[in-house]
């Protein structure tokens, strides 16, 4: 307790600038990363408005094609690169990894804090890129029309891209020295919460596929500076390397951005039924199966893009089999609801909504890792909505579920319940207006990137218009009472869900420390009693 | 528990103990080098490909490099390994003076590289072997050339700018040392660096055959 008679934690620790901008600590670095990748979630969605607005008529009457080829472009880029990838990892596994496993900190809290600071430096310089008159390459940079014909700021785009991935690769060498090293006594790899193991795997991703993007995108700088031939078949290189390469980094980092969101999802299955997670140990390893698996189908972006028919099949089989550990992982979501004391709070509403979606996802991946079917609906909205099911829909879905259900531990407050719930709602069903469309948009040939589009797409047209806006108010409502509960929101107790976890046993908000005492952990992550649910209202 | 550390103990307050932190910053280096082999190895993969689509280019643009420079610079690499590997030893028995002697002859013989190194790119430069509009290389006017000279600055100048780093890094531990942080039970920088070290000496291992030596057995 202090002076003022309230406790003593790590928000109100001490107050001045430099306590922020020179932490050390993992929670005040979580929330560093929240606000900073909140602005560019909101930069992202207003390209994606804008794109959503101009496609409401098939005219093209808002936008020039190359002011539009910027917008995707632009899109792209901050969502995947400024905000998904380190959504959840950066914010709440930040906040929660030291806390889950009994550690006070992460392993190196001072690199830590300067990944963050790459993160801004390289975001920084991306904005920059906007603008000075942005870039219209696509998020993918594929060459040689980024190296040689695009007139946009592709260059100081790379170096921010470039930038922000160190950012990733020491945040996942943090989690994965963090994880390794500095568990308490009595954590034993099987008693890790099911977050901490998703992030295990989504650091390994980030260790080792990060660093191939930066040397791709190190190549394609020299290439567009300096002009030394490295891809440009003028100079006898290979476009299609540069595909590889760029492929071998962006396909496994979907998983860099759905892991962790699975790893919510675990937690708040396991929270809301009050149960133990049904096939702890497979959920466990389906996640470092998704990792694995997704270094060996990159080459299934590139069915059409002159690859050895041959690469093409194995590419293919190999992408099918993701589908089996995803699969675990639903299935023992679902058969952990089985004979659970269900609660339909905010995050669990997340929760199911992420089922639904992420399910839509992964199934309508299949289709586009079936070669014959992909050369159907490649480039097409199909494929559209398709990612954006998984990344979004699946992303998106565990990321707010996670701030909702971890809000009372990270603030201390309350957020308030029925707008919550609403807002929930809108996103499940604003999402589905949205991007369902797309999927018989792609299925009919339209293809994406374009800004025209023929008048008998119109209707699903509007009608994703339409839902992008519903989308709209459901992600801007939560921005609006998180903030307000900060001030007005009920003071949260310690444990509100009545979850199991370390972190439900520290105060909310945690001290500085975490602990006072290391604590010396005796059961598994999940150890619901089975009268637990009776006592839950 | 950690103690509320004086200003000398080099425990750090989120560790246990010292050998909590020693294991923490061994693996996380180890992991780091893990990332560098990745950073290189997709130039490595790019070389391959390129010497598999042109291998008569390359072997014609490989014997043009000087090879008794790069083999110069081999041996100065490999003996900054050992003086490297000596300041670490000096570290593991307490001896500050032993450390910074050696980590002078590091810094030393990493600059006689880079030296040796910029002379051969002036070298390149002069011959108009630069990659981008002035290349010119008429013993082998077709296509191929151009690429393996654009992987050869790629890959050695990304292989220099790590031994800058690491100068910079040697330099920092120099003052570290003098100021007293390192004794026998703790010297774990000196070490990260020498672990960092020999990985980069590591891979000029790979470059020199891969660059300097492709026809060479003919």
């Amino acid at each position: 307790m202090n002076s003022s008679g309230k406790k003593t934690n790590y928000l109100n620790a001490s107050h001045t600038l430099s306590s922020w901008f020179l932490t050390v600590d993992h929670k005040r670095i979580a929330i560093l990363y929240l606000i900073t990748i909140s602005i560019f979630f909101f930069i992202g969605g207003l390209f994606a408005a804008l794109i959503r607005l101009e496609l409401l008529t098939p005219a093209g009457d808002l936008f020039k094609s190359d002011e539009y080829n910027k917008l995707f472009t632009l899109h792209g880029i901050v969502m995947i690169f400024f905000f998904l990838i380190p959504s959840v990892p950066a914010v709440l596994g930040n906040f929660l990894i030291p806390i889950m496993i009994g550690a006070k900190d992460l392993a190196f809290p001072r690199i830590n804090l300067l990944s963050w600071y790459i993160y801004v430096i390289g975001a920084t310089l991306a904005t920059l890129a906007i603008m000075v008159g942005g870039v219209d390459t696509g998020w993918t940079f594929y060459t040689p029309y980024s190296t040689v014909y695009s007139n946009g700021a592709v260059a100081l785009t790379i170096v921010g891209a470039f930038i922000t991935g160190f950012s990733s690769i020491l945040t996942g060498l943090n989690f994965l020295v963090t994880i390794h090293k500095m568990r308490a006594p009595g954590m034993t790899w099987f008693r890790l919460p099911l977050f901490v193991w998703a992030h295990y795997a989504t650091s390994l991703i980030m260790v080792l596929a990060t660093p191939v993007l930066a040397s791709a995108l190190f190549l394609l700088f020299l290439e567009r500076v300096f002009h030394i031939g490295i891809f440009n078949p003028a100079l006898g290189g290979d476009p299609v390397l540069f595909q590889h390469l760029f492929w071998f980094y962006s396909h496994p980092a979907v998983y860099i951005m759905i892991l962790p969101s699975m790893g919510v999802m675990s937690e708040l299955f396991a929270a809301f039924s009050r149960k133990r997670i049904f096939g702890y140990e497979f959920v466990a390893c389906s996640s470092l199966a998704i990792a694995i698996l997704g270094f060996f189908v990159w080459g299934h972006h590139m069915f059409v893009s002159g690859q050895s028919m041959y690469a093409g099949m194995v590419f293919s089989v190999l992408s099918f089999l993701v589908a089996i550990p995803s699969a675990v992982k639903a299935f023992n979501w679902s058969a952990t609801l089985y004979k659970g004391s269900i609660s339909y709070e905010t995050p669990m509403l997340y929760a199911f909504g992420f089922i639904g979606l992420f399910t839509i996802g992964g199934l309508t991946g299949l289709f586009l890792s079936t070669m014959a079917v992909d050369v159907h609906v490649h480039d097409t909205y199909f494929v559209v909505a398709h990612f954006h099911y998984i990344m979004v829909g699946g992303v998106l879905m565990g990321y707010l579920g996670g701030l909702h259900y971890w809000w009372p531990k990270i603030t201390g407050r309350l957020y308030p319940e029925a707008w919550a719930k609403l807002s929930a709602l809108l996103v499940f069903v604003g999402f589905n207006l949205t991007f369902f469309p797309q999927f018989l948009l792609g299925y009919m040939g339209m293809p994406r990137r374009y800004h025209m589009y023929p008048e008998e797409f119109q209707v699903l047209n509007v009608c994703s218009s339409l839902g992008a806006s519903v989308l709209g108010i459901g992600y801007f409502l939560p921005l609006v009472y998180f903030l307000w509960s900060l001030k007005f929101g009920k003071e949260s107790p310690a444990n509100p869900w009545g979850a199991k976890g370390l972190e439900w046993e520290i105060q909310s908000p945690p001290t500085t420390h975490n602990f006072d005492e290391i604590p010396v952990v005796t059961e598994e992550a999940y150890a619901y009693a089975k009268e637990d649910g009776k006592h839950h209202g | 528990m950690a103690k509320t550390s004086d200003k000398k103990s080099p425990l750090q307050h989120h560790f246990v103990h010292l050998n909590q932190q020693y294991d923490a910053s061994q693996m996380g280096m180890w992991a780091f080098l893990i990332t560098e082999i990745l950073f290189f190895g997709a130039l490595f993969t790019a070389y391959i490909v390129y010497r598999l689509m042109y291998p008569a280019a390359f072997g014609a643009a490989s014997s043009h490099l000087d090879i008794t420079l790069g083999a110069f610079n081999t041996a100065v690499l490999i003996a900054s390994s050992l003086t490297m590997a000596l300041a670490v030893h000096a570290g593991h028995t307490g001896s500050t003076r032993g450390i910074i002697k050696n980590l002078i002859w590091t810094i030393v013989l990493g600059s006689v590289f880079l030296g040796v190194k910029a002379i051969e790119y002036s070298h390149k430069f002069h011959e108009h072997l630069v990659p981008g509009p002035s290349f010119s290389f008429p013993l082998y006017p077709g296509a191929g050339s151009e690429l393996f000279f654009s992987l050869y600055f790629a890959m050695t100048g990304l292989h220099a700018f790590h031994m800058v780093i690491g100068i910079i890094g040697l330099f920092i531990l120099i003052g570290m040392a003098a100021k007293g942080r390192f004794n026998q039970e703790y010297s774990t920088p000196v070490e990260m660096m020498g672990l960092y070290w020999h990985f980069v000496d590591i891979v000029w291992i790979f470059l020199f055959p891969l660059l300097y030596l492709v026809l060479r057995h003919h």
